[in-house]
């Protein structure tokens, strides 16, 4: 569905992304685990066309989408849930719905935008009681469910999401995990995710990669990384403690 | 002459020249909510609206309405064509760059125009007729009524546009954050020529509404941006309510000083009442609401 293929990224004089290269195959979640600063979302700005990378190839279902621009991508059927929400704070909940929506027009849209909307409801009932409220208004958690049904709106093929759990408590971060899962089960959304909260991650997903400071150290099923030794010492805090005495 | 209908009287011309100053406010608010630019070719767009409104309506003996119609449409598409030519191309232009470019776009319009139609100055006939009103002692022009009338009928336009279409919702999403709304499938870029041609527009029938009272010259652009932009620093940048009531407190003050004490210090009161205010409440009158805090238009 996606492939990345020799990504590199700069931010000026920096080399954020080094030769990086990962798939995503259709229905799947993937996870992309890593430090602060390891490039995480900027793999995911060159995705979505707000970084251009310098070299290399991105392509989605088969058509080449490197280096189009952002509002293009989304047309493309890649849609992103950025990083701190991101949300259109001094419009309603309902306004930002719509303007998900932006990209779908023609003839029976109106309709089928008004369908997701009852959907996007039903996923997030929180969401139907606040649809009238300005957006800035919202908790924390709600404003992600704003940020993931806005994403949901433009009906992705692919959907990618920055740090969904990123300043949440840990209920509502497993109220968010639960609606992706089911949305991968329901709807068939490929998922790619992007976490520091590797744990939960990994615990959601069907494979994972591993990037460290640009590059892509580790890549394998949920289940092998969570077994292997360097990414639990360095990303699930089970390293051993040695005993002084 | 009573101080009642005295005050009438100023109260009116204030009002007059309040709602032009509102409507180029207005017209840097829009900008400036859609780039984060101050268009210091604002004014122009005012001045270019009276003199291709005089150009089509001598030349060609267009009737009002059609003539008004044309003139908008003219300089909403100059509007249009300058974002294209000269912001559009730059890739990522720090704001001070754009600012300065808009500045030399003013000089640039208002040199064309000063080519086009010389140096000398343009009436344009009254909307309907000059017979005046007569209100407690006051004279009315019936011209005052069409702008206040126009400015009316722009607000009315404006506020249907940004909160019941999506387009202007879609320009208010990209005022708040650029990057989500470019992440939503919106094309920024087009919201920004969207933006100028609006201004454009605005600007353009301002300056048609006003050139039956105060002539129009090719020069005419700078002073009226100046006065639009103090309506829309004072009112809150980016604050379309603010704008409107800014503008009409500052030409009421001109005119209240210019009748009560000299009309040479008409733009005196009208800078040192910006400086005032500025001074106690940096953010504008109506800058500091939450809503405007969320970057409210």
């Amino acid at each position: 569905m996606l492939i990345l293929k020799n990504i590199n990224t700069f931010y000026g004089d920096i080399h954020v992304l080094k030769n990086v290269s990962l798939h995503i195959g259709q229905g799947e979640i993937v996870a992309l685990i890593g430090a602060n600063g390891a490039g995480k979302s900027t793999l995911l700005n060159t995705i979505s066309g707000i970084v251009a990378p310098r070299s290399g190839r991105i392509s989605c279902g088969g058509s080449d989408i490197t280096g189009m621009s952002a509002d293009r991508i989304v047309r493309e059927g890649i849609s992103q849930v950025p990083e701190g929400r991101q949300i259109f704070g001094p419009l309603s909940v309902l306004d930002n719905l719509r303007l998900g929506a932006y990209c779908r027009r023609g003839s029976g849209a109106a309709q089928r935008i008004d369908d997701d909307i009852a959907l996007m409801y039903e996923m997030f009932p929180r969401l139907h009681e606040r649809r009238e409220q300005l957006a800035g208004t919202l908790s924390g958690g709600e404003q992600q469910m704003v940020a993931i049904a806005r994403a949901l709106m433009s009906a992705p093929r692919l959907l990618l999401l920055d740090e969904p759990s990123m300043g949440l408590a840990p209920m509502v971060v497993s109220e968010i995990f639960r609606a992706i899962a089911r949305l991968r089960d329901q709807h068939a959304t490929t998922v790619f995710l992007v976490e520091q909260n590797a744990k939960m991650a990994l615990k959601y997903a069907d494979r994972g990669y591993v990037i460290e400071t640009g590059k892509i150290m580790f890549e394998g099923s949920s289940q092998y990384l969570l077994e292997n030794h360097e990414v639990q010492r360095a990303y699930l805090g089970r390293q051993k403690k040695p005993i002084w005495e | 002459m009573s101080l009642l209908s005295q005050i009438i009287q100023f109260l009116f011309t204030g009002l007059t020249i309040g709602s032009i100053y509102a409507m180029v406010g207005l017209g840097f608010n829009i900008i400036y909510n859609a780039t984060g630019i101050i268009n210091f070719a604002q004014g122009e767009f005012v001045m270019l609206g009276g003199m291709v409104m005089v150009w089509l309506t001598t030349a060609f003996n267009l009737p009002l309405p059609a003539g008004f119609l044309l003139s908008v449409l003219i300089v909403t598409c100059i509007g249009a064509a300058f974002e294209r030519l000269a912001i559009f191309p730059l890739k990522k232009p720090p704001v001070l760059i754009l600012i300065i470019i808009t500045l030399a776009g003013s000089i640039i319009f208002k040199g064309a125009a000063m080519l086009l139609w010389g140096k000398q100055t343009y009436s344009l006939p009254h909307f309907s007729g000059e017979e005046p009103l007569h209100l407690l002692g006051a004279t009315i022009l019936p011209q005052a009524l069409w702008i206040i009338g126009i400015l009316m009928a722009v607000v009315a336009l404006l506020a249907f546009f940004f909160n019941f279409t999506i387009p202007g919702k879609a320009m208010r999403a990209c005022s708040v954050n650029p990057v989500a709304a470019s992440l939503v499938g919106i094309n920024v870029k087009r919201i920004v020529l969207l933006s100028f041609a609006m201004s454009a527009g605005i600007g353009a029938a301002a300056g048609i509404a006003f050139t039956p009272i105060v002539l129009m010259e090719f020069d005419r652009g700078a002073l009226l941006g100046l006065k639009g932009f103090c309506a829309a620093v004072l009112g809150g940048l980016g604050n379309g309510t603010g704008a409107v009531i800014a503008g009409l407190l500052i030409g009421v003050l001109e005119s209240f000083g210019a009748g009560f004490i000299s009309s040479e210090y008409k733009d005196a009161i009208a800078l040192g009442v910006l400086l005032i205010v500025l001074l106690v409440r940096p953010s504008g009158l109506m800058g500091s609401r939450e809503a405007a805090r969320l970057k409210e238009f």
